[in-house]
């Protein structure tokens, strides 16, 4: 260790615990909103602070020699287990995927990690691995390391997956929020909210005409295929929890820039619609799994969303709206109706309302 | 999605902003009474499309909000116990007590959940024969008559250890009250067009006459506040006061029958609490002698629980739309949405959660003062 990398603890000495308006952990806490976000910034990097970690990307990037690889870590807590358009086990390996795709890198390898709960029908078991074998295989990684780690019956919930992931990226690729400038094009490839109101709907107990099924992709193949064609893709973001509004908003943060957009161009399929109408939901704050938001250069907005088009994933691309000069950390929505508001960060859960 | 988008129309949006243009000649202050529309107001940017002399005030229509603080006390002391379920829609969660919240409660180890209904309520209380279920019965009129059925289904099983807090608070009074208070700005009504589903229109003819004030039962979605709106103000520049039904597609003049009867078989009026407005006589719903077996408040003993606000909130004067929440010193600093001072912060419907949700504070001008 150098005396730069050093870290300087005292034996016995532990660091006070930071101000917090709770004392337990809430559920809030793990719902990719405020709460979350103050875990992270009081306490996580605060702590593990270095220089990696705190660029905050939804990879971590490292280098060795002449290559740069990016490192990326999920849990898996999903209930139900099995849902309508796969189950635990493929949102796991696809998860992992799309964390390591919109960073701009080419996934390779993952681990898998399983907390199971004693009394899971060995039968579901093997229907999550081999759903996991065949998302692995469809995208092209490899399963190369795992743990598996049994719970008594009663302390834990069937079964949860961590997964990690390795990729790398390829030399001229550099996707950041600090490459965001005023006209960026932002580009959503289809509908949204499909994943949150599919396992909502499912938990509840709710059936529609139409099912209503998630979204869980690997989003690596689309992703590629849009680098190949433009070297001015500046920001990639997958919209899982806290959906499109939280992660363009957190992006607006971190790039320091505005962003505005159109209410009319974001699709949403017609039964997740009423799902949401019943439940009193905002499909703009509900989690998907197979979507990816790019902010790309003006001139080249043109070519990467016919590219978009032209993959399986990405039929229904559209443009949703634009970076700003104006209204610098906040984004700003054309509503259906023609005025204009802003979209904040979720906060907590989405709490169902009751009148 | 049929009977939702031509309500969320941009061309009709236009055709009746234009008409409220023309026939507004001078400035109105406008209550709309519910909070769902409190809460489309700030989501699709009403007020920014309006002419600047209507001024819109929210009203105390949020029964999350107005529930008062003692009731989420004696909810918290209940849900505490050993041998309780405690069951609550989403909203009622988050809300403040004078110590904590009932979902503290929860991550303190209490069984405290989310449903949907309250015939999922009694559901559990029929799979746990062991327990105390009670349900968190708060709401106006709207959610009343399921809560009540819940009450009576429960009876009909035969079950012993189902029992409702009831919170049930009345749209009417709540209007009575305002229009009466010395500080009342409010010159036309958009009433609630859910609440008058169930009990239709006739309750509000005798106070709009009493109080000279137009009254107009308003839908949800932006088309029909907008439209709401325009009936209002042509009311007001006419020199009428009507009671006129714009949520016609759902709202009748005498409401659902059916469940008003139920509501009568199984509630009494009684004064009740609100929260930041003080007592309203005759406001509230609880059980009927006849249905003690089902009421928390006497099977738990915390009739006696008693709280007062806190003094840095001004929630009481924001639910009389005498104030703007971006009025208030702790708008967006003490007072988030995570760590709410005042209940109308805690809900999605609640003004102030609303206009900090949909950054009220941050982009657009209010306009304030117009009326005075």
């Amino acid at each position: 260790m150098t005396d730069e990398t050093k870290i300087n603890i005292t034996p016995g000495f532990s660091c006070p615990i930071p101000k917090s308006e709770y004392d337990k952990i809430l559920l809030a806490h793990g719902g990719g909103g405020s709460l979350s976000h103050q875990l992270i910034s009081k306490m996580f990097l605060p702590q593990f602070d270095n220089e990696i970690l705190n660029a905050q990307h939804d990879s971590a990037f490292f280098t060795h020699g002449k290559y740069t690889f990016a490192f990326t870590t999920d849990s898996y807590v999903v209930q139900p287990i099995f849902f309508p358009g796969g189950n635990i086990g493929d949102l796991a390996v696809n998860g992992t995927i799309n964390d390591l795709a919109v960073s701009g890198a080419k996934p390779l390898y993952i681990s898998a990690a399983f907390i199971i709960e004693e009394g899971l029908p060995i039968e579901d078991l093997w229907k999550i691995v081999l759903s996991m074998k065949e998302a692995a295989y469809k995208a092209g990684v490899q399963i190369v390391t795992g743990d598996t780690k049994v719970v008594e019956h009663g302390k834990g919930d069937k079964i949860f997956i961590n997964t990690s992931g390795i990729g790398i990226v390829e030399e001229g690729i550099d996707i950041s929020p600090k490459n965001c400038k005023e006209g960026d094009v932002i580009i959503l490839n289809g509908s949204i909210a499909d994943h949150g109101v599919a396992i909502m709907s499912a938990r509840e107990g709710l059936t529609f005409e139409t099912e209503i099924i998630s979204d869980t992709a690997p989003l690596n193949d689309l992703i590629g295929s849009v680098l190949s064609v433009s070297k001015n893709i500046h920001v990639m973001r997958d919209p899982t929890r806290g959906g499109v509004a939280s992660t363009l908003k957190e992006i607006a943060l971190s790039a320091q820039v505005g962003i505005e957009i159109d209410e009319k161009e974001i699709p949403i399929k017609e039964e997740v619609k009423g799902a949401c109408e019943i439940l009193g939901l905002d499909p703009l704050y509900i989690a998907n799994e197979g979507k990816v938001i790019l902010f790309v250069a003006e001139n080249d907005s043109e070519k990467v969303l016919l590219e978009m088009k032209n993959h399986p994933l990405g039929k229904e691309s559209r443009i949703i709206g634009k970076v700003t000069k104006e209204h610098t950390g906040i984004v700003v929505m054309k509503t259906l109706i023609g005025s204009k508001r802003v979209v904040e960060m979720i906060t907590g859960e989405q709490l169902p309302r009751i009148c | 999605m049929k009977f939702v988008d031509e309500y969320r129309d941009l061309k009709s949006a236009k055709v009746l902003t234009k008409q409220i243009e023309e026939v507004v000649t001078r400035p109105w202050a406008i209550m709309e009474i519910c909070g769902g529309q409190t809460h489309s107001i700030l989501k699709y940017g009403i007020e920014e499309l309006l002419p600047k002399q209507i001024t819109l005030l929210h009203g105390p229509g949020c029964p999350v909000c107005v529930t008062p603080l003692e009731q989420i006390d004696k909810a918290i002391a209940i849900a505490s116990r050993n041998d309780v379920i405690f069951t609550s829609f989403g909203d009622m969660l988050r809300v403040p007590g004078s110590q904590n919240d009932l979902l503290s409660v929860k991550a303190n180890g209490s069984d405290v959940r989310m449903v949907y209904s309250p015939l999922d309520a009694v559901k559990i209380a029929e799979e746990n024969p062991n327990k105390k279920i009670v349900f968190f019965a708060v709401g106006f009129e709207t959610t009343a008559p399921v809560n009540a059925m819940s009450v009576l289904e429960a009876k009909r099983r035969n079950l012993k250890n189902f029992s409702i807090l009831s919170s049930h608070v009345l749209v009417p009074p709540a209007i009575e009250a305002l229009l009466s208070s010395d500080d009342c700005m409010i010159q036309g009504f958009l009433a609630a067009g859910h609440v008058c589903t169930v009990m239709g229109y006739e309750e509000y003819i005798p106070l709009c006459e009493k109080y000279k004030t137009p009254i107009v039962v308003t839908g949800f979605e932006p088309v029909d506040i907008l439209q709401g709106i325009l009936m209002c103000v042509k009311q007001l520049e006419e020199g009428r006061c009507e009671v006129e039904n714009q949520y016609n597609r759902v709202v009748t003049k005498s409401g659902n029958e059916q469940a008003k009867k139920i509501l009568s078989a199984v509630f009494d009026t009684i004064d009740r609490k609100w929260r930041g407005m003080g007592n309203i006589p005759k406001s509230g719903y609880a059980l009927k002698e006849i249905f003690k077996d089902f009421d928390a408040e006497k099977i738990f003993d915390v009739g006696h629980l008693e709280q007062n606000e806190s003094s840095l909130c001004i929630a009481g004067e924001v639910l009389k739309g005498v104030k703007k929440p971006v009025e208030c010193s702790a708008f967006g600093k003490e007072c988030k949405p995570e760590t709410p001072l005042g209940a109308p912060m805690v809900s999605t419907e609640g003004a102030c959660a609303a206009y900090f949700h949909y950054g009220k504070n941050k982009f657009n001008a209010v306009h304030t003062d117009l009326v005075k």
